[in-house]
């Protein structure tokens, strides 16, 4: 076992242990697919876009995984605080290495918390078109979820206190939500809204997962992958010149 | 005479223009327990984070186990343990898995694993507890276990940057109990910074007192005293740096943890 595979342990323990943060993340995407789902649903058919809840679904899927990766941010401040980040930056192992083993760790809670927003949906009513293409789907899953860590990494790393992380992180994750296609298609005509869910890179992730879930990429499903793995590459460089910056 | 575990020579640290630590030398040989003593914002701290590859010099030479913290700081790293002055402790985990936690990030062989937590969790008392979650120990539980969890991958030097503050005297007593076997059992050079000055008389093979980053003196506790005239090592102390008190500007890392005690009593 080494320092990536222990740290990576670790955030699963601390997710397990701690029912509130399990239940907690469940509420707000549930609340989504019912309210979204079931109210908007008459409308999205009248308008001969088939069954909404059919639509929505890999979108809340997408939603659970990115409040949880991006607010798992927030645990480098945690552990700052209670003194247990210098642990961590004393050691002799690499800052790559920890900020490799903490994003893995917050990245496979995002998926967990993923799919159990996913079995909500198939509560609610939805049903996958093809079932033969659900390693797909959870490989895109996979992805959206390093991805959103990365960037919850990268905002804990900057900032020294807890106050300001939910401001900023809401400031960044909801904009990337409600332009991800989550909720609505991408729209036809080519506007502000058209070309915001395009330079989105969630839009990428949502497309992906509904294709495999629901049937049909919009951008192709080579591209969504490439966009979500070239960011995500991206991203996890930035977070590791971020996190060799922090002072102990 | 053997060769000293810690070497400075005319270390440097400045943030912006104001010199925190100025022109500093001192050796520690092996085998010995040293005192690091100074009021607040005297330098002791920052010293510390230089000795151990935290803060970078901005002049002078270190030598820690014969390398140099700049230069294979992960050499360095592996050569000494720490109890910061701070809880650094993960509280939703286990007294053993905290234990091992670190054991994997210093590469403590596998087969040694085991056995070491036993030990080194038998020697602090903590054995009993192992399965309990930290964040239920109270505050000399913990320091106990930080001082067994930094003795695992068997380092040479322990540095300890105020690890009595804020205990009780009984616990005060056990830990330099423990401190002074440590340095029997496992032959570790311990380096440590207290505010008690009796502590320091009492444990200290050897002393220097810090003020205004820089060594204003050096030596036994009973030569300090005597260049100073005074009765006890804390006379010798306010005699060396004064009376005025110093005032530190806390960090915003400062305020939160202040904050935590207020939220969170600890």
């Amino acid at each position: 076992m080494n320092a990536v595979v222990i740290l990576w342990l670790r955030q699963l323990k601390l997710y397990s242990r701690s029912r509130a943060r399990m239940i907690g993340a469940l509420g707000q995407p549930t609340l989504f697919l019912l309210a979204l789902g079931f109210g908007l649903g008459p409308t999205f058919a009248r308008a001969g876009r088939g069954d909404y809840v059919q639509f929505l679904a890999p979108g809340i899927v997408t939603m659970g995984i990115l409040f949880a990766a991006v607010f798992s941010g927030s645990g480098i401040i945690w552990d700052r605080q209670f003194g247990f980040l210098k642990e961590t930056l004393v050691a002799p192992v690499s800052r790559l290495e920890i900020v490799l083993g903490r994003t893995l760790g917050s990245a496979t809670v995002a998926l967990i918390q993923g799919s159990i927003v996913f079995v909500v949906c198939l509560a609610a009513g939805f049903r996958p078109a093809h079932l033969p293409l659900l390693p797909l789907a959870l490989l895109f899953m996979a992805v959206i979820a390093i991805m959103c860590t990365a960037i919850g990494t990268a905002v804990g790393s900057v900032l020294q206190d807890m106050q300001g992380f939910p401001l900023i992180i809401n400031f960044i994750v909801l904009p990337l939500f409600f332009f991800s296609s989550a909720l609505f298609p991408v729209p036809d005509s080519q506007g502000a809204v058209w070309l915001a869910v395009r330079l989105n890179p969630l839009s990428y992730g949502v497309d992906g997962l509904r294709g495999a879930l629901s049937g049909g990429f919009e951008f192709g499903v080579t591209t969504d992958l490439v966009v979500l793995v070239v960011i995500a590459a991206i991203l996890l460089v930035i977070d590791a010149y971020l996190f060799s910056k922090i002072e102990a | 005479m053997t060769a000293s575990l810690i070497v400075a020579r005319d270390l440097v640290k400045r943030f912006g223009d104001f010199t925190a630590v100025d022109h500093i030398s001192f050796e520690v040989p092996e085998g010995v327990v040293f005192g690091f003593l100074g009021p607040n914002g005297a330098g002791k701290t920052t010293t510390i984070k230089m000795l151990t590859t935290v803060l970078r010099p901005d002049g002078g030479r270190l030598s820690i186990a014969g390398h140099d913290p700049i230069e294979e700081p992960l050499l360095v790293r592996r050569a000494f343990g720490i109890v910061f002055q701070d809880p650094s402790l993960d509280g939703e985990l286990t007294a053993a898995e905290n234990m091992e936690l670190h054991s994997v990030l210093y590469r403590v062989p596998r087969a040694e694993r085991r056995e070491r937590i036993e030990i080194l969790l038998h020697f602090v008392g903590l054995w009993e507890r192992r399965a309990d979650y930290v964040k239920r120990f109270s505050g000399g539980m913990k320091r106990r276990l930080e001082i067994a969890r930094a003795l695992q991958h068997r380092p040479r030097i322990l540095f300890l940057d105020e690890p009595t503050a804020g205990l009780d005297p009984q616990t005060r007593n056990q830990i330099w109990q423990f401190l002074r076997e440590l340095c029997c059992d496992e032959h570790v050079t311990v380096f440590f910074t207290t505010h008690y000055m009796e502590e320091a008389e009492r444990v200290a093979d050897r002393i220097a007192v810090i003020d205004h980053g820089r060594i204003v003196a050096q030596g036994t506790a009973a030569a300090l005293r005597q260049q100073t005239g005074g009765r006890t090592l804390e006379d010798a102390f306010i005699t060396l740096t004064g009376h005025s008190i110093r005032e530190a500007e806390a960090a915003p890392i400062d305020r939160m943890r202040t904050m935590r005690r207020v939220w969170l009593g600890r």
